[in-house]
């Protein structure tokens, strides 16, 4: 992670609109640059370079052994790339839709998230599972799962999940340069949100696992990530007009959890919503709701509230806008936090 | 509607098709109907007399690996033990053809390849006592944790196979799985992946007769599992599995061939598993009498013995000092499994990530509150009993 970041900051440039899948695409390219070991596998990813583009030009920079077309075969993606990382290699597999994931979970699971844990640290497994998540792009069935919560309740797997351009580029770049699994979650629908970004500019690519505060503020903490990023920071802003000032905290990392940096939000601001678009049902909200409480309660001045997407599967897309949080909803709970009991 | 009712379709002649033309051949990769045999057939005069001898000795050491890990199991000493009395011919068979570069990547049943790869006899076993998953490490010994679910690590064996090829390393990677595991997917993927990256693997299935009680009719409506190598486009190999230098002779063709780039090869072993599926398995339930002793009129060391003793290689004192080979590896098996492992409680939050997270520092912290705790009861009870 030191390397990626010196590495990045010998560069300088000037920063041009750069979409976050223009971001991804470079820390995979430089990623692979700095260490031969770093291979790309995944359907399409070669000659088409992925079906997001995530992966354009890889295949014609280091050849086809580097950035590998499979056969359409999850289980046996995943299953190769725990072979070839127990050959030392560092594998990148690229998963071609949240829910086209699953029939490799009986290697996340059983292999991947256990090889380190079952070889007493013999045989740590460097691999990361790039996942596009979530919906919000009109995707039909089966194009628009969040599937956080799953990966979250397998111990051994990081999982992680940028929300910015710039920290599509650092995650990426640490997650790759970790020595355990990461499963790096995608928001598909913020891979044209654009930022003044240059790959040349220095970036700083943390070790995984801080969360960070986006925006400042007293009166409550909005504690999200990924894709519901932007909608607490929109949600924030419009709540100045009713006289809340939130705080946005973007977690970038579900596993690890930063407990410190939540719950020092929740103790200045004492009042907290989660927010994500996957179920809220055994979701990562209430989790995350459990974790404040328990650290936060003489803290805190109201029930930590969720904003989740409904216990339903995904909606077709002509439906989805009444799935996903949006600002309204998050308003709605932040109206709901008990603030006349202050007075 | 048909072409005859389309307006004008007297005039109609469909364009033929592009033309087609099969990728591969397949008569090559047919298996043979029977399987191969070498010993009691012409053939075995091409085998080597001190291969023949090795195997031998191996496969008697085997069978009292087995007994005495069963054993083991009515002491206690062991959770549970997944037998592989009968099929020690293509155990053996399996580790000796490798290479030491080479890696074996073995199902639960497989220890015994792992022992005869020459791996320690009780490093093999912890994974059945319960006290480690895996008690040695893959990479020194080449030889993958022994696998649990079923079909997984075959295409862990693939993508191990095509690294060491990326990475210009004549290594080949042999993965074993039984019968019923040629039903899972991961079975399937990994002959896939392994055919159209010519990845240099062998995929030995043990087709022992059972998953559990299910007969192998209703696993599968093929031919022969070696059959299903051809789909693929790769060669399927059937063999006697109680046939040890059948056993070594197809394996090691199979493993030249992916090692002088040839690609993978898919060896059925028709053998049988001759004790219940494991210790705590009643193997009465599903099978008859009968057919386990025609099994036993084919048994696979008494196979070679015949031949051995047939052609003067092998006399009374041979097979004695065999048989006391294998009773001093037993009774030190079992003198060193009737100690108590010595585990670190603390080891359960060791190996999670390369580096702990809070979370897990957390718990770690809590347990050892909890042992400590533990600790000064047991240590107020000896007090007490002291007094
Ligand atoms: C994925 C999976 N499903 C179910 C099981 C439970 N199970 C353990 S052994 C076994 C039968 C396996 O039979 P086979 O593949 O023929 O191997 P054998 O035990 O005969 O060596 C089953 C069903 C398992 N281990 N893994």
């Amino acid at each position: 992670m030191t390397t990626a970041a010196a590495t990045a900051g010998e560069r300088t440039a000037k920063a041009k609109p750069a979409t976050m899948a223009q971001a991804l695409g470079r820390a995979l390219r430089d990623s692979m640059a700095q260490d031969p070991t770093v291979h790309v596998l995944g359907e399409d990813v070669g000659t088409l370079g992925g079906v997001f583009r995530i992966t354009d030009g890889l295949a014609k920079e280091f050849g086809d052994n580097r950035c590998t077309d499979t056969p359409l075969a999850e289980a046996g993606i995943l299953g190769a790339a725990v072979g070839m990382a127990m050959y030392g290699l560092r594998p990148v597999v690229e998963m071609q839709f949240d829910a086209f994931a699953y029939p490799a979970f009986e290697q996340l699971i059983s292999h991947v998230a256990k090889m380190r844990n079952r070889t007493a640290g013999a045989m740590p497994l460097p691999i990361t599972v790039r996942v596009p998540y979530g919906g919000g792009i009109g995707g039909v069935e089966h194009h628009s799962d969040s599937s956080e919560a799953y990966y979250m309740a397998t111990p051994g797997l990081h999982v992680v999940t940028p929300a910015t351009v710039e920290d599509a580029y650092g995650l990426l770049r640490a997650s790759i340069a970790s020595d355990d699994p990461v499963v790096f979650l995608e928001p598909k629908r913020l891979y044209w949100s654009k930022a003044d970004w240059s790959p040349e500019a220095p970036v700083s690519v943390e070790p995984i696992g801080r969360a960070v505060v986006r925006r400042p503020g007293r009166n409550a903490t909005l504690i999200t990530y990924g894709p519901s990023l932007p909608v607490c920071m929109e949600a924030a802003e419009a709540a100045v007009e009713e006289g809340w000032d939130l705080e946005v905290v973007d977690l970038r990392s579900l596993v690890p959890f930063d407990d410190e940096t939540v719950a020092a939000s929740v103790r200045r601001t004492g009042r907290a919503v989660v927010v994500h678009e996957s179920s809220g049902f055994g979701g990562p909200g209430g989790e995350i709701a459990a974790r404040v409480t328990e650290r936060c309660f003489h803290y805190l001045e109201a029930p930590v509230l969720r904003v989740a997407g409904f216990d339903i599967p995904y909606p077709p897309p002509m439906q989805e806008r009444h799935h996903l949080p949006g600002v309204d909803r998050v308003l709605d709970a932040v109206a709901r936090l008990q603030w006349e009991a202050e007075s | 509607m048909t072409v005859q009712e389309l307006p004008g379709a007297a005039a109609y002649r469909p364009t033929p098709p592009p033309a087609w033309k099969p990728l591969t051949d397949p008569a090559p990769l047919l298996p043979d109907p029977e399987p191969y045999r070498v010993l009691g057939t012409d053939a075995v005069a091409d085998a080597d007399p001190e291969l023949l001898l090795r195997l031998y000795a191996e496969l008697v050491r085997g069978r009292r690996y087995n007994a005495q890990a069963t054993a083991l199991t009515k002491q206690g000493r062991l959770a549970v033990y997944p037998s592989s009395t009968g099929q020690e011919a293509c155990e053996i068979a399996a580790a000796l053809v490798l290479e030491e570069r080479d890696w074996l990547f073995p199902s639960y049943r497989d220890t015994l390849a792992a022992v005869a790869r020459g791996l320690d006899p009780v490093e093999a076993l912890t994974l059945l006592r319960g006290d480690r998953h895996t008690g040695y490490d893959p990479r020194e010994h080449r030889i993958a944790p022994l696998c649990t679910p079923l079909a997984t690590q075959l295409p862990h064996a693939v993508g191990l196979a095509h690294a060491a090829r990326l990475k210009g390393d004549d290594v080949v990677a042999l993965a074993m799985v039984g019968d019923g595991g040629t039903s899972e997917g991961d079975f399937h993927e990994a002959l896939n992946f392994a055919a159209v990256w010519r990845a240099p693997v062998v995929f030995l299935v043990q087709n022992n007769g059972f998953a559990i009680s299910v007969p192998l009719a209703k696993q599968t409506a093929a031919p022969s599992l070696a059959h299903k190598a051809v789909g693929y486009g790769m060669p399927g190999r059937l063999v006697d599995g109680n046939d040890a230098a059948a056993v070594h002779q197809v394996l090691g063709e199979a493993v030249a061939r992916a090692r002088s780039g040839g690609g993978p090869t898919l060896v059925e072993a028709v053998t049988y598993r001759m004790d219940a599926h494991t210790n705590a398995d009643d193997a009465t339930r599903y099978r008859v009498e009968s057919e386990v002793e025609a099994w036993r009129a084919h048994d696979p060391i008494q196979l070679l013995e015949r031949e051995l003793t047939g052609r003067g290689l092998l006399g009374d004192d041979g097979i004695e000092e065999a048989r006391a080979a294998a009773e001093r590896m037993a009774a030190a098996l079992r003198e060193r499994m009737n100690a108590d492992p010595v585990l670190d409680p603390m080891d359960l939050f060791a190996h999670v990530y390369a580096e702990q997270t809070a979370q897990l520092r957390e718990q770690e912290a809590r347990l050892r509150v909890e042992l400590d705790a533990e600790q000064d009861q047991h240590g107020c009870d000896d007090v007490e009993e002291g007094r």
